[in-house]
């Protein structure tokens, strides 16, 4: 597949959504609910749940599976409220020394009125602020669309890891050609251009590691493995996250993102 | 103002941007009303037009000189240079018209200086630099500029106009969101004093960062500020957007500025607050 291809693929509505992996990956999922601040953004879910005998912090942006459910979740554009919650919750999972795992699979955060009457910015802006010294581990997985800073809001961990054929990127490849050379139509030349594959971050030091995908997730079996190899590798990495004193955690996390574009 | 021009797209996607029209050398037209001044008359007003009150927009030095005690900047890193890591297309070449047109090297201006007698540290977003957006090295400037002034114990003004960040460095431009909060945190959590001057326009991932994480969070009247522009929104939901949508009176209205402050009057509000929390 092009770099097009892919992110064509990760739209397509053919592949797990963030319930889905929760499901899988954790037990005992228990959802919670709202910002305590306006409201609950049901493009955004998250809770507490087992990752088998450690209890964790989940959130992940949920895009919805049929047409019901994609309304339902705004097609996983969350508000601000969305990242507040999650913001919430990840400060409740630092006070009880539970690990954080989200999962990012987003278009981009929602652009509307109202996103801007409560400040979707500055929302975003206070999650990558209060996220770099989070004093719990955080691990982030683009399972699908890393749309922009509303990706990023959620993404400012301790290890990212991307799916095979994620993208993660600064701008949709519609928006770039439609910004740079006046024709959404290049949105394949856009998307070789701005590089936001898998291989890519992984070679620019963005992310730590490439998750292989099944070919078809719609094959059970096939799709069963992958959530079975998925649980092994978040299991140990929560792991060595925990073991890894809360300084060196928060100085390693401080350079993980200080050394990108350094000079 | 005349119809042609009411309909005309912006010069630049600089969002509801206005450029400063040079008709000669030394001759300038006010972006809102088209009043023509010589340059001596408009610096002497603050760069306000002394008819309407319309904002000529001000390159990064010009705004240095405006708000600096004369003769007290050190620049920091000037001649730190861009890579075209992602060999995008056409990149190199707008960085070099970049450079040439505004004779910076990069999109931000960074330092030291007194502002009414107190030492701070400053950082003056460039507006003509490939529309103000962050890539690395705008993100690696003012990162360096907040790790000096924890280091230092200094507090921070920070100027912004941007729109976002800058798409020809891909993740490397997103990443320098994160990374200079990550800065910012740092230098807050030392206790040290960092207030921003947001101007027009800061949209995309500048305001979706450090835009929005002073501890005072100030605007020039009738700034655009937003997450999304308002293009972009008025497309997603194919709605005409309210009156002052976007603008200052907005932003503080919804609570997400401390004060809305004249240009008149800025430097006098940032030696106020440097002084309270010298």
């Amino acid at each position: 597949m092009t770099i097009f291809e892919k992110i064509q693929y990760t739209r397509s509505g053919k592949r797990p959504t963030a319930s889905a992996y929760i499901n899988a990956l954790f037990t005992d999922f228990t959802e919670l609910h709202g910002d305590r601040r306006f409201g609950d953004d049901s493009a955004v879910i998250g809770g507490i749940a087992m990752l088998r005998d450690t209890p964790v912090t989940v959130i992940g942006i949920e895009k919805g599976t049929d047409t019901n459910d994609k309304i339902q979740h705004n097609f996983g554009q969350a508000n601000p409220e969305g990242y507040r919650k999650a913001l919430r919750l990840m400060k409740q999972a630092e006070k009880f020394h539970r690990p954080v795992i989200t999962f990012v699979d987003t278009a981009g955060a929602y652009c509307g009125i109202g996103a801007e009457e409560r400040g979707q910015g500055s929302a975003i802006a206070e999650n990558l602020y209060e996220m770099i010294t989070l004093q719990t581990p955080v691990l982030s997985i683009v399972i699908g669309e890393g749309g922009s800073g509303g990706a990023l809001a959620l993404a400012v961990a301790d290890t990212v890891w991307m799916l095979e054929n994620a993208y993660y990127s600064v701008v949709s490849p519609e928006g770039c050609a439609s910004i740079l050379w006046k024709d959404s139509a290049k949105a394949d030349q856009a998307a070789a251009a701005l590089k936001p594959d898998a291989q890519n971050l992984y070679d620019l030091g963005v992310i730590e590691k490439i998750i292989p995908e099944p070919a078809d997730f719609s094959a059970d079996a096939e799709k069963e493995q992958f959530f079975s190899s998925l649980e092994k590798e978040l299991t140990a990495e929560i792991r060595r996250l925990q073991e890894t004193s809360s300084d060196t955690l928060l100085a390693n996390r401080y350079e993980k993102f200080r050394k990108v574009g350094r000079i | 103002m005349d119809l042609k021009a009411l309909f005309k797209k912006a010069g630049n996607t600089l969002e509801g941007g206005v450029r400063i029209v040079k008709k000669r050398s030394s001759t300038l037209s006010c972006p809102r009303c088209g009043s023509e001044y010589d340059k001596d008359s408009v610096l002497k007003n603050h760069w306000a037009c002394p008819r309407c009150g319309g904002y000529f927009r001000m390159s990064a030095r010009r705004r240095l000189r405006f708000l600096c005690d004369a003769d007290t900047f050190r620049e920091f890193d000037k001649d730190l240079a861009t890579k075209d890591i992602l060999e995008f297309p056409g990149y190199p070449e707008k960085l070099s018209k970049s450079a040439e047109k505004c004779g910076q090297k990069e999109g931000v201006l960074c330092g030291v200086c007194k502002i009414g007698g107190y030492d701070t540290c400053i950082f003056i977003m460039e507006p003509d630099f490939m529309m103000g957006s962050m890539g690395s090295v705008v993100g690696e400037k003012i990162t360096r500029l907040f790790e000096y002034a924890t280091e230092h114990s200094l507090p921070v003004v920070g100027c912004t106009v941007s729109g976002g960040a800058r798409m020809q460095e891909g993740i490397v431009s997103l990443m320098q969101m994160a990374k200079v909060s990550g800065a910012v945190k740092r230098h807050s959590d030392s206790g040290n004093f960092y207030l921003t001057v947001i101007t027009n326009p800061t949209t995309g991932g500048v305001t979706a960062s450090f835009a929005m994480l002073g501890d005072v969070i100030i605007a020039e009247p009738g700034a655009l500020i937003g997450f999304a522009g308002p293009r972009v929104i008025e497309q997603t939901i194919r709605q005409n957007l309210p009156k002052g949508f976007q603008r200052s009176d907005f932003l503080l209205s919804h609570g997400f500025l401390d004060a809305v402050v004249p240009r008149q009057e800025l430097k006098d509000f940032i030696i106020k607050m440097l002084r309270i929390h010298a």
